[in-house]
């Protein structure tokens, strides 16, 4: 990848910037996404709540359900490959989609690297809990980050965990002197060079989405307002009672994320959330974000 | 609602802040020393001499502009003189006719089709000589942008490029389908200013600005202060 490819590819993120990416498993389920205000969606065979249900292993989706989503809409289209798995990115590159997310919730397939993002023309979002991993998967060549959050939980709690750990260890680096950053750096496995464009724009270099446990209208505004720059919605959409009433609200909440007038009026008569899951009593071998480092 | 006539005072640009590049078009007002505001209520409208419906998703846009009731604001605006700029997403919303879809605020009578290039790899960033915008070449920045595939009588091209057009405006409406604020350039935010009635600081001479990076926008969404 390019200088010129890569600064498109952090540009597209920009353009999804208040937005909110769905998880769709279906061509219909694409369409309601879209019409509900979606700016992106991500294509794959199970939700993560269906994942963590079902167990065994969790592989890229049959790229001709991902092909069809992809006729089906005009916005940008994801999908997700297994962590170190050069190959699936490969085929998803060769689909011609819009953005591959090297994603934990699929079982990761290698426990040592990460794919090398820069041999790619397309773009990679990939999950972090803290601001070494987002700056190590930025070095290896993602051109956006998004927290990981527990997907699959409908728990917010490990989402907003990630990305005050994220905006703490920015503000330390921030505010620090330069001569304590090669230290940190070392200390937390922060590549120093990103550490210290880290230091000088006071955030992340590329766009930061919230994932992982987003289930309400009040879950994205919640994030949005710790700082993230949009918001992926796993199963929470897709595994509520009225998925489509439940996707509008959760695009208005995110948009006037600022606003609670708004927000409760987006709250209102939605039907049931997804079923959610208390992190302390998941399997400690069961949990996602610890896949990756 | 009031609606204010534009007359001795100067005015606001102003920029949709639903979804999309707000801080991008911020950042280059504010470079040109402009004044300007994020608008996302009705009555942040009254002040603005412009108004600059950034990129983004134009069916998010589309959407909440309805559910809110933005779309009637922004109308009414416009026929009390406010001007109007879509980059991108913004120009499909302004279109009178969008290739298989029904069209949103309908002000500039051209056909444009949504995501005219094809996926994420088709973007491409390339430059062409505008003259009524700059005197130099201006860089242009193509994300899964749409397509101009014709405009009306009433319509003055500004860009054609191979089969499609990629700028366009009449006497309020300015359309672009390509990103200037992803470029160092300011060329087109001046002319859009001055379309405006506004005075932008910085010389006409030179397009781009040197000081700007890709990152510039980022001071305006900083986490650490």
């Amino acid at each position: 990848m390019d200088a010129k490819r890569y600064e498109l590819n952090v540009q597209l993120a920009q353009m999804l910037k208040g937005g909110v990416i769905m998880d769709v498993t279906n061509v219909e389920q694409a369409k309601i996404s879209e019409e509900a205000g979606a700016v992106a969606v991500m294509a794959l065979e199970r939700v993560p709540a269906d994942i963590r249900k079902d167990g065994g292993v969790a592989r890229m989706s049959d790229p001709a359900m991902i092909a069809a989503i992809k006729k089906a809409v005009s916005i940008p289209v994801m999908a997700k490959a297994r962590i170190g798995h050069f190959v699936e990115a490969q085929i998803l590159e060769a689909l011609r989609i819009d953005y591959i997310d090297e994603s934990e919730v699929l079982t990761p397939a290698d426990e040592e690297c990460h794919i090398d993002k820069t041999k790619f023309s397309i773009p990679f979002v990939c999950g972090a809990r803290n601001l070494g991993e987002a700056l190590r998967r930025i070095a290896e060549g993602a051109a956006m980050i998004r927290t990981k959050g527990e997907a699959g939980t409908g728990n917010v709690v490990e989402a907003v965990r990630h990305m005050r750990t994220m905006n703490r260890e920015i503000r330390q680096v921030a505010q620090m002197p330069v001569e304590e950053v090669t230290g940190f750096a070392k200390t937390n496995g922060l590549p120093y060079e990103l550490a210290l464009k880290v230091k000088e724009l006071g955030r992340l270099p590329v766009v930061n989405f919230a994932a992982g446990g987003i289930a309400t209208p009040a879950d994205a505004a919640l994030m949005m307002q710790l700082g993230c720059d949009g918001v992926f919605v796993g199963s929470g959409i897709f595994k509520s009672a009225d998925p489509a009433r439940r996707a509008r609200a959760i695009v208005k909440a995110t948009a006037y994320f600022n606003d609670p007038q708004k927000v409760l009026e987006a709250s209102m008569d939605l039907g049931e959330a997804m079923p959610g899951l208390e992190i302390g009593q998941i399997p400690p071998e069961q949990i996602l974000a610890k896949r990756g480092w | 609602m009031s609606v204010r006539l534009v007359g001795d005072e100067p005015g606001i640009i102003g920029v949709l802040d639903l979804q999309g590049g707000v801080h991008e078009h911020l950042e280059h007002l504010e470079r040109l020393g402009l004044p300007y505001k994020r608008v996302k209520q009705a009555s942040d409208f009254a002040d603005l001499a412009g108004l600059i419906i950034p990129g983004g998703e134009s069916t998010c846009l589309a959407r909440l502009l309805t559910i809110f009731d933005l779309k009637d604001v922004i109308l009414q605006h416009h026929s009390r003189g406010m001007k109007i700029w879509g980059t991108c997403a913004g120009a499909i919303l302004l279109a009178t006719e969008v290739t298989g879809e029904k069209p949103c605020l309908g002000l500039i009578d051209m056909e444009i089709e949504r995501n005219g290039f094809g996926s994420q790899l088709d973007s491409f960033k390339s430059e062409a000589f505008i003259g009524a915008v700059s005197e130099e070449p201006v860089p242009l920045t193509f994300i899964r942008a749409p397509k101009i595939l014709h405009a009306g009588e009433d319509v003055h091209v500004l860009l054609r490029m191979d089969d499609y057009i990629a700028a366009v405006e009449n006497e309020h409406i300015l359309v672009t389908v390509f990103h200037p604020e992803l470029t160092g350039s300011l060329a087109f935010h001046r002319y859009f200013a001055l379309k405006c009635g506004l005075n932008p600081a910085a010389e006409k001479s030179s397009a781009a600005d040197s000081g700007w990076k890709n990152v510039s926008w980022m001071k305006l969404a900083r986490i650490a202060s």
